[in-house]
């Protein structure tokens, strides 16, 4: 085998596993990404029902309500608009109403949102980073301000998927 | 005073490793040898400096010295004794001074290392070293002084995160930082390379121990800190593609691939300027990792406190370290003398194979974690990019990857044959296929993937066996007569071919416990004590709840007894809610049965008004393989390190070693 072929056996090698992997990034990139809306986006916007994403606000006090079997209802808001979650699995640890909360799944036709996953803060000064940024979009946050506690003076703890109940 | 003392001794060691940069450089310009001796000398220095620092700060943890911010911040009186000295690395200034220590242990060991390196190379190792140690203690001081005092001392610190006050956690940073600060020696060594502008299988053979090392501790640490996802985050999985956990695969994906190349590079001589690069890229990856977990880039367990200079600072140390050594690699690799090229159908040939997979698998790791990063710089959208992203990219290439381990086993260096490969693993394939299949009907109906992982799993572990059997037995007329001959044959092999083989195996092990899972079942209801819940095979019946109190905190424990299906006892597990005041945080303690390697997990919920308790019940079979596998995979890779060549000296001249190319190892 000359020093060419061999050369050019190296460089095909090369370029048809980068073609490969650049292929599945690809792919995968279209098929299983996720988006982070709040509730306000999912108002204006109308998002189709089926469709997988990330919502995140505050647990609006008084509205959660556990149902039989595990499964518990609550409404996530960012106080311009409102959002009825279903979710069935144990709830974090740090879980509570008038607290940030990302939830995953999706939204059924009647609007009403089916979360898979939930997610809350781990510790009593954290907030989802999307919360909080979502939040402060709508003037609704304000660095140690009223609307709940201030960002982590010492230490802002949370494993990034959340200590999170799942499926 | 003590902590003033380590203030000082940090202080001391970023002008020693300034000396340890400068010294190599000096002596190359003068020719004095003797001044060349000096970075060696300040290695040690630096490395007794940083050693001080580090024994004052944790003095003030464990004697809860509550002027010391740091104490203040991180510690509580209440606190354990063990979670008081994993306190130290359980915060961010804490955990860069564990990393400066173990940058200069790093170094003080190349210093003291004397037979394996030649004292030119060594001094220009040290050099390089000393930059990156004189860096981050510059980091340390400027930005994460760790010694700063709080006036008026409070009475009580705010204590640690309770998450981290776990005996897994104390260990898995160390071990952690052994791997990624390791690879700083490979890369100081490839920049070392490329100062001189020479390079050959003499470096590559000083390299390797370094690389070896540094690879086997971070696959501990990186099952370790999966452990303690699995158990400690009370939702039973045990990798999240999490961009903090995929921050500590991208160098170990990349180390693995530059231990490979260096093989290459020690036995035939050739993919030395792809070594160099691999050694680069690797420390690259272990540097971004540490931005993209100290920096606050990502929110996570990892990122204690998030301030913003630290971000820029730490940015600026990626781009002074990756931007330079790419610079300097683009400049001077033209100048390192190219080996030749190899037949494709080769050991060496696979071995390139198992690189481009590798580097791909990196690769697809790497866009899938910095690209919602990029898409929220630059357009404000959030994405997640989660599991399903990374199961439909890394595993399609990891497959093929694994295919090959064995097969490359089977080729011999320089002109392999495929049929002949073919043939000596065909009882490996032939014995995994019967494995799948039968695993296939066994478990008609479930997950498909879960048998094709049982048998590639077996086939990685059946072709490691047969690697060291076939080389016992030998080929031709050498083959062996007698079990005897094949025992004491399989003894005397190197101890690297014994690692390899083990390693390999471990490999096997992994995949089959990760294929287990795809049989996992999950339970879920709310429970009163008497009830039943069921997972699988297992039938979990709660005794009791109640409240109970911990050193420093309360907690709500529920005891369930596990019974299979037909109703024979097996066990009692724990698990309970524990809150610690001092953090007003709640955390689960998830309750672990351990049936052979299988577990049955049970994490306990919220409790009911009617006195019902929600419960999760798991049971995960062959589950702990998955983190046994990592261990023998570091056992094999240590087991290569006690290799006699690895300690042997090297020859003066790297032309007088014949290479013996006709024995395959590694």
């Amino acid at each position: 085998m000359t020093r060419k072929s061999r050369r050019l056996i190296l460089i095909a090698a090369c370029g048809s596993v980068l073609a490969l992997a650049v292929g599945l990034i690809l792919f995968a990139m279209s098929g299983s990404i996720v988006f982070f809306r709040s509730p306000s986006d999912i108002a204006l916007q109308g998002i189709a029902p089926g469709t997988r994403l990330r919502l995140g606000g505050l647990v609006k006090d008084g509205s959660l309500k556990r149902g039989p079997d595990q499964t518990v209802d609550f409404s996530v808001t960012d106080t311009n608009a409102t959002v009825e979650v279903q979710y069935k699995g144990l709830l974090p640890d740090l879980f509570r109403e008038g607290q940030g909360v990302v939830a995953e799944g999706m939204l059924e036709p009647g609007g009403r949102f089916r979360a898979d996953t939930v997610l809350a803060k781990h510790d009593e000064s954290y907030m989802p980073r999307e919360v909080a940024d979502a939040l402060k979009a709508q003037g609704r946050w304000q660095e140690g301000g009223s609307n709940g506690s201030p960002k982590a003076v010492t230490a802002s703890t949370e494993k990034t998927l959340g200590p999170r109940s799942e499926r | 005073m003590i902590v003033e003392t380590g203030h000082f001794a940090l202080a001391l060691a970023l002008a020693i490793s300034l000396v340890q940069t400068v010294m190599p450089v000096w002596a190359a310009r003068s020719g004095d040898p003797a001044l060349r001796q000096t970075a060696s000398q300040a290695a040690l220095g630096a490395f007794a400096c940083v050693l001080f620092a580090f024994a004052a700060l944790t003095y003030a943890h464990v004697t809860s010295d509550f002027s010391v911010q740091n104490v203040v911040e991180n510690s509580h009186t209440q606190k354990p004794l063990i979670y008081k000295i994993s306190g130290v690395w359980g915060n961010h200034e804490g955990s860069m001074l564990l990393w400066v220590l173990i940058l200069t242990l790093f170094g003080a060991c190349v210093a003291v290392a004397r037979n394996s390196v030649p004292p030119r190379l060594r001094a220009n190792t040290l050099g390089v070293q000393g930059l990156i140690t004189a860096v981050f203690v510059l980091f340390i001081i400027t930005t994460s002084n760790p010694f700063s005092r709080v006036i008026p001392a409070p009475l009580e610190g705010n204590d640690l995160n309770p998450l981290l006050q776990d005996p897994g956690l104390a260990i898995h940073p160390p071990l952690l930082y052994i791997g990624y600060v390791g690879f700083s020696i490979s890369f100081a060594f490839a920049v070392a390379a490329l100062i001189d502008g020479r390079i050959d299988a003499v470096w590559a053979r000083a390299v390797r121990p370094w690389t070896l090392t540094a690879w086997c501790f971070l696959t501990l640490g990186i099952a370790m800190g999966s452990y303690w996802a699995y158990y400690e985050l009370g939702w039973g999985g045990w990798w999240f593609w999490d961009p903090v956990e995929n921050a500590s695969l991208m160098p170990w994906i990349a180390g693995t691939a530059l231990l490979h190349s260096t093989v290459v590079m020690e036995k035939r001589d050739a993919l030395k300027v792809w070594t160099v690069l691999l050694a680069i890229l690797t420390f690259s990856l272990s540097l971004i990792g540490t931005f993209l977990v100290r920096s606050g880039v990502i929110t996570s367990v990892h990122s204690f406190a998030t301030d913003p200079t630290r971000g820029v600072f730490i940015l600026a140390i990626l781009i002074l370290f990756i931007g330079g050594s790419l610079t300097l690699f683009a400049w001077r690799a033209p100048l390192l003398r190219q080996g030749g090229l190899f037949a494709p159908i080769s050991r060496e040939g696979s071995l390139v194979l198992n690189n481009l997979f590798l580097v791909a698998g990196c690769a697809t790791v790497l866009v899938g974690t910095l690209y919602p990063l990029l898409l929220e710089m630059l357009t404000g959208e959030k994405i997640t990019v989660g599991p399903p992203f990374f199961n439909a990219t890394f595993v399609p290439l990891a497959i093929p990857l694994l295919l090959i381990v064995p097969f490359g086993q089977a080729l011999a260096w320089k002109r392999g044959d495929v049929l002949a490969a073919a043939q000596r693993l065909f009882a490996a394939l032939a014995v995994a296929l019967a494995i799948g299949f039968a695993v296939l009907a066994l478990t008609w109906g479930g997950p498909v993937m879960a048998p094709v992982g049982i048998g590639l799993g077996a086939y990685l572990l059946i072709g490691s066996a047969l690697e060291i059997v076939s080389r016992a037995l030998g080929y031709g007329a050498s083959r062996a007569r007698s079990l005897g001959q094949i025992g004491r044959r399989a003894a005397g092999l190197p101890r690297s071919a014994w690692g390899t083989a083990l390693a390999h195996a471990g490999v096997g092990v992994v995949v089959i416990g990760i294929a287990a899972q795809g049989w996992a079942t999950e339970g879920l209801a709310t429970l009163k004590p008497g009830q039943t819940l069921v997972s699988g095979p297992y039938v979990a019946t709660l005794d009791r709840v109640g409240p109970r109190q911990g050193p420093n905190y309360e907690e709500a424990a529920a005891t369930l007894t596990i019974r299979t299906r037909a109703g024979d006892e097996v066990g009692q597990v724990e698990t309970g809610k524990r809150f610690y005041p001092s953090r007003k945080m709640a955390v689960t303690e998830s309750g672990l049965l351990t049936i052979g390697v299988s577990q049955v997990y049970a994490s306990l919920g919220e409790m009911g008004q009617d006195g019902g308790v929600g419960l999760r019940l798991y049971y995960k079979p062959l589950v702990l393989l998955i983190w046994l596998g990592a261990v023998v995979m570091a056992l094999g890779g240590g087991l290569s390190l006690t290799d006699r060549r690895m300690r042997v000296g090297v020859p003066a001249k790297a032309k007088a070693r014949p290479l013996p190319a006709a024995v395959p190892a590694e």
